[in-house]
Parts: structure tokens; sequence; C-alpha cells
């Protein structure tokens, strides 16, 4: 078991077609994720790495009975993107735009709180399953299956805990990156939820980020209803509150600029 | 993106939320004509500075004739100005921005900014405005009414009348008080603000709410949409080496400590600041290099740390994911040549192509310490600084 997708996990990719899009597209098909098609307006009927491109993820629905949407549409248009994928009924949507303007997620945010649809992201490295199915942007090789959960709010961070739990053997269940920005999908909660249901899961390790207060509702969430060990790290107690906000603010924008 | 009170007061006047008349100088001349426009006998003379405890550091001043409106103007233009919410060094104040002075009846707190926890707007309002809301929130938290707008059904009339209630207004300033709200609501959406702040709301002689301040903070994430504010950006008011650095792609704090770092990733860049500390030693800086780091941006990560005087020692920690480890050791290789610097490198690198990486770093024959992981590389370059610093 796992938790969110596994080997049967059928997905389609919004924006295939970019530069972002068809370089981790290519990634996640090399490690076994099976990506059934793609989406760029205005490019229906295409081919594009060997899966057919639609116009709209209605159509896409339609056609490869898809159930994960992986976002890599710039900032701009991704708001967009995730609602069109909320309206196609496509069960999870993983945003890794970095970048969208936070009244855009307002909007973004009370659609999901009003379907079926779950979204991780915006602004994240995605959702692994180790050798089962990659949809995001980590690094494969650093990942091995095995017992521990990961939930982190931080990029860089999350390969730091997954290359250590792989080291010493413990390897990971599932690994979720849920993204560092103010409005967004899955939170630490529901992925704790997930976790403590999910067989295969021992142990969980959550890492959390300075700013705002999730990390302190995970930690009453983890006392209540969490049987199994949780490892929590919160990066920064050293920084000084110019870099929380500078760091952050600044890292959002850049990554933007990349996926345009 | 934040905007001068000058520019969130035209901003406002556009919007129909009340301003007093003033006008913006950038001389003590201008500043004497615009006051003598303005006409009347008294004038407030306000630094234009983008930080908020201006009235408390001597930014806000009463004046009343046009020879003082002259002489205030010329010792705040070409100062800077230090408040609460500056750094040490204060910011520069190249306009003031004169405005005719008023009476005041009453003094209210009104703000809306987007609310993490409630994913929505939420307008905060007191009915003890002028002053720090923080203090009042923490001293007197039923002085502070909230309302979060669904945003389904945008502006509730039921919740803003609620609002106003809670200021004890008369009828006649509640429908005053309540149509400045829908309009700050409209301002907000339209510019793409994430706060839109009035402190103080007042309410003058006449019976009128005028807002004596303005504080409008955009959005960074879309000014690719508001290309008329964007012209608005004031960059003398941001950190010199933090601009250049984000045009190089970096992200670059400065901090007071002497180990310089250099990090891809905000949060593997904190946790090696964290690392730094626990080890004894001070961060110098706050340095990402972003998740696609390339070689010319390492050597421009590089020259921006040695530009700190109290570097005694770097430590490079790089966890190669989508960037590949001898890419950044090239970056290293060539940064460590063109700067000729003598300061210590402690580098640990992993992930992506870390072999390579290494391999290059030794048959450069530069003096690089190697570190295993980052409690290691910590440990390091801790004691390297000290060395360093015994040595020289």
């Amino acid at each position: 078991m796992s938790i969110l997708v596994d080997r049967n996990s059928k997905i389609i990719c919004q924006g295939i077609t970019g530069k972002q899009g068809t370089f981790h597209a290519d990634q996640c098909n090399q490690y076994g994720t099976k990506i059934v098609g793609g989406v760029t307006p205005g490019k229906g009927g295409q081919q594009h790495l060997g899966v057919p491109v639609f116009d709209t993820v209605m159509e896409a629905k339609e056609q490869t009975d898809a159930d994960v949407s992986v976002i890599f549409v710039p900032a701009q248009y991704a708001a967009e993107a995730i609602v069109a994928a909320v309206d196609a009924k496509i069960e999870l949507i993983v945003c890794i735009t970095e970048g969208i303007p936070v009244q855009d997620m307002i909007n973004v945010k009370s659609r999901i709180k009003n379907s079926d649809s779950k979204l991780i992201g915006p602004n994240c490295p995605g959702i692994i399953t180790p050798e089962q199915t990659k949809i995001g942007i980590m690094p494969a090789f650093i990942h091995q299956q095995g017992s521990i959960g990961i939930v982190s709010r931080s990029g860089t961070l999350t390969y730091e805990a997954v290359y250590q739990t792989s080291k010493n053997g413990l390897g990971q269940s599932t690994c979720v990156g849920i993204g560092g920005d103010p409005i967004k999908g899955l939170n630490f909660i529901d992925c704790l939820e997930l976790f403590e249901a999910d067989d295969q899961t021992q142990g969980i390790v959550l890492v959390g980020e300075i700013g705002g207060s999730d990390e302190e509702k995970a930690a009453e969430f983890i006392k209540e209803n969490i049987t199994k060990p949780v490892v929590a790290y919160i990066a920064g107690i050293s920084a000084p509150l110019l870099v929380v906000r500078k760091g952050l603010r600044k890292e959002n924008m850049k990554r933007s600029e990349k996926l345009v | 993106m934040n905007l001068h009170e000058y520019q969130s007061k035209e901003l406002f006047s556009n919007a129909g939320i009340p301003i007093l008349k003033g006008m913006v100088a950038d001389s003590p001349q201008q500043a004497r004509e615009a006051a003598r426009q303005l006409q009347g006998d008294q004038w407030v003379v306000k630094a234009q500075v983008h930080a908020g405890g201006r009235g408390k550091a001597g930014g806000v001043k009463l004046v009343n004739n046009l020879d003082d409106v002259e002489l205030i103007a010329s010792t705040m233009l070409g100062s800077r100005l230090i408040t609460k919410q500056t750094d040490q060094t204060g910011l520069p104040i190249n306009l003031v921005y004169i405005e005719s002075a008023t009476q005041i009846k009453l003094e209210l707190y009104l703000s809306l900014v987007i609310d993490r926890s409630k994913e929505s707007w939420t307008f905060i309002a007191s009915s003890e405005g002028g002053v720090d809301i923080e203090m009042v929130a923490e001293k007197t938290p039923e002085k502070i009414t909230k309302y979060t707008v669904d945003p389904l059904i945008g502006i509730d009339y039921y919740q803003l009348n609620l609002m106003a209630d809670e200021m004890n207004l008369n009828v006649q300033l509640k429908e005053q008080f309540t149509a400045i709200l829908e309009k700050i609501f409209i301002l907000a959406k339209n510019t793409d603000a994430n706060q839109v702040e009035i402190n103080p709301l007042i309410v003058d002689q006449n019976d009128t709410f005028v807002a004596l301040d303005a504080k409008i903070v955009v959005e960074d994430n879309s000014l690719f949409r508001q290309s008329e504010l964007i012209l608005l950006r004031d960059s003398s008011q941001e950190n010199d080496v933090e601009l250049r650095a984000s045009e190089n792609g970096l992200s670059y704090v400065s901090l007071n400590g002497d180990i310089a770092c250099m990090v891809n990733g905000a949060g593997l860049a904190m946790a090696t600041m964290d690392l730094i500390k626990i080890h004894g030693g001070e961060p110098a800086n706050f340095l990402d290099v972003g998740g696609d780091a390339t070689t010319a941006r390492v050597r421009a990560a590089f020259e921006l740390i040695l530009e700190n005087q109290n570097v005694r020692a770097i430590l490079v920690n790089i966890f190669g994911g989508i960037v590949r480890c001898d890419v950044i050791a090239e970056g290293i290789i060539d940064a460590i040549k063109t700067t000729d610097s003598q300061v210590p490198i402690v580098v640990r690198l992993e992930g992506t192509n870390v072999q390579a990486g290494k391999a290059k770093l030794l048959e450069s024959g530069l003096d690089i310490i190697s570190a295993d992981d980052l409690s290691d590389a910590a440990e390091k370059v801790v004691k390297s600084a000290a060395n360093f610093g015994e040595s020289s």
C-alpha cells in the first residue's frame, strides 16, 4: 500500500508541450509513471512523448480516464488550469508551478473545497510512491521503497529527509511535498491522516517551515490522532524575521520565471 | 512590493476613499510651494519611506508656517529615517508629502489582509486607531473585530454592518464606514494587494471619515498583470545587495555573523544556518542559489559573499536534485580562481553526479575542505573560521 498514488495511477500532464512539462513528464515516464496524455490548449490532436495531447482537461479525462493531473503551466495561467482539472473531476491534482498570485489561490481553494478533487501544492516538488510512480520534479534515484511516510513544506529539505531514510535502509512508503505557499491544497493534517491509515507506513517524517501556524495545528493533531512514531523538523530556528519574509518570498518569484 | 503613502493615497482617491489634500515634493522649495498651493495655516510634512513607525521616529511633523515647511523638508530630504521597522541604517528620504492638517474627533484602525489560516480576505477593524495594532491585539483584544469574506459570496453587507456596530458609530458615520470597507475590498482586488491598511482612519470636524495614512502592499507574484503599478516601484527603498542578488537569480539576506553559506533551496539554507549556530558559529548571510544553479550563478554568489568583510569561512551545501553536483563544483573552482580569496571553504555535495563533482574539486588542487554530511560540514566550517581568525 501507499497513499494517494501507486503504479495503477493514470496521469495526464497539463502543460506537457512546454520546456519544463516536457523534461519532467519524460523523467516521470522513465521512472515507470503511467503518463496517459497531455493538455495544451491549441495543440490538441498532436502526439508528444508518445502520448496524445488534448485541448482541454475535460477531453483528456474522457479519452484517457486519468485520475491524476500534474500541472506545469506558467504561473499566470496555473490557477485556471487547476480549476479546469476540478471541473473535469480529476481526483488528484498536483500543481508544481511556483509563483501563483495568492489572490488566485483564494478562488481555487474555495472551488476545491466544494468538489471531490484533492490538490497538492502549488509550489511543490510533487508526490512519489517509490518504485511505483513519480508525479513531480524530485530526483528519482534517492528514493527507495520502504516504511516511512514523508510530508514536507520544503523542497530540497525533503530530498535530505528522503536521502537519509534511504541510506539507513528504512525507505519510503509515499513522499508528499505539500508546498510552501500560504494558500494550498492538502496540508500536514490531511497527509498525517492518510499515513496513519496506510499499512505500509510504519513511521512518519514531517518537515516544516517557519511562517504560518500549520506546524502547530499538526502537532495538536498528532497528539490526538496519530499512533505511529512521528519525527518532525522545522528549519529556521536561527532565522531572523527578515530572512523569513525575504528568503521565502524571493524564492517564490524565482521558480515562476523558470517555468515561463 | 511596497508603495509609498502618497502613491497609496492616489489609489485611494481614485477608488473613492476620502483623503486630505496633499502634494509630494523632492526639494525644500517645492515643499514650500506645495504648502502654499494647499493653502490653510497648518500642514503636516511626512517622510516617504517604505516603513511604518514614522511618527515616533521623527518622520511626521506638524508645522504652522511656510518657513518651517521648508526647514523641516530640508532636514528630512537626503537623510535616512530609522524606525523600529527598518534596520539600523534606516531608509533614504527622497520625497516628502505635504498635507493640510485637520482636526481629529475619532481615530479608528482599519485593514484588509489575505488571511492564510482562513484562506480568504479578512477585514480587521478597531475603535483604537493611530496606535500599534499588534499592541492593541495583545493588550485589549476585545477592541478588535474581524470579518472574513466568503470567496463564493463576496462582500456580505450584513457582516459589514456588524463591523460598523462594533465601532460604536452613529447612523450617518456607519454608512460612511461600510462604504469605505466595500471600496477597500474592490481596491485590493483591483491592485492585487495582499494588504491595505488605514491607520488611523479618522473622523474630522465635519463628521466625515478621512484616511490619514495609507498603506498598500502589492503581491509580487501578481506584478505580471499590474503593468501600471510596477512603475511605482522605488528601488531606493530596497537593500542594494539584495537587489543585485535577485537580479542574478539569488536570494540573499545579509546577517551579522562571520560564516557565509551558499545553499540550494530556502529550507535547506535555513537548516544549514541552524546547524552553524548549533555548532557555535554565527551565519553571515542567508543565500539560496535556487534549484537550477548554473556555474555563472555560483560565481555571482561567491562574489556577493566575499563583499562582506566579516566573512572568515564559507560553507557550501548543495543537495543536487535537478542541479548537478559537477556543475556546482565547476562554479566553485571558477569562483575561487577569479576571486583569489584566501577564506577557507568547506564543501558538502550530495545527490546527482556527486562523485564527478567531488573528483573535480580534488583535481583542481585548490584548498577545499570536504565534508561528509551536514553536521560534519557545520563543525568543520566553525573550526575553520576560528583558525582563520587567529592566523590573520
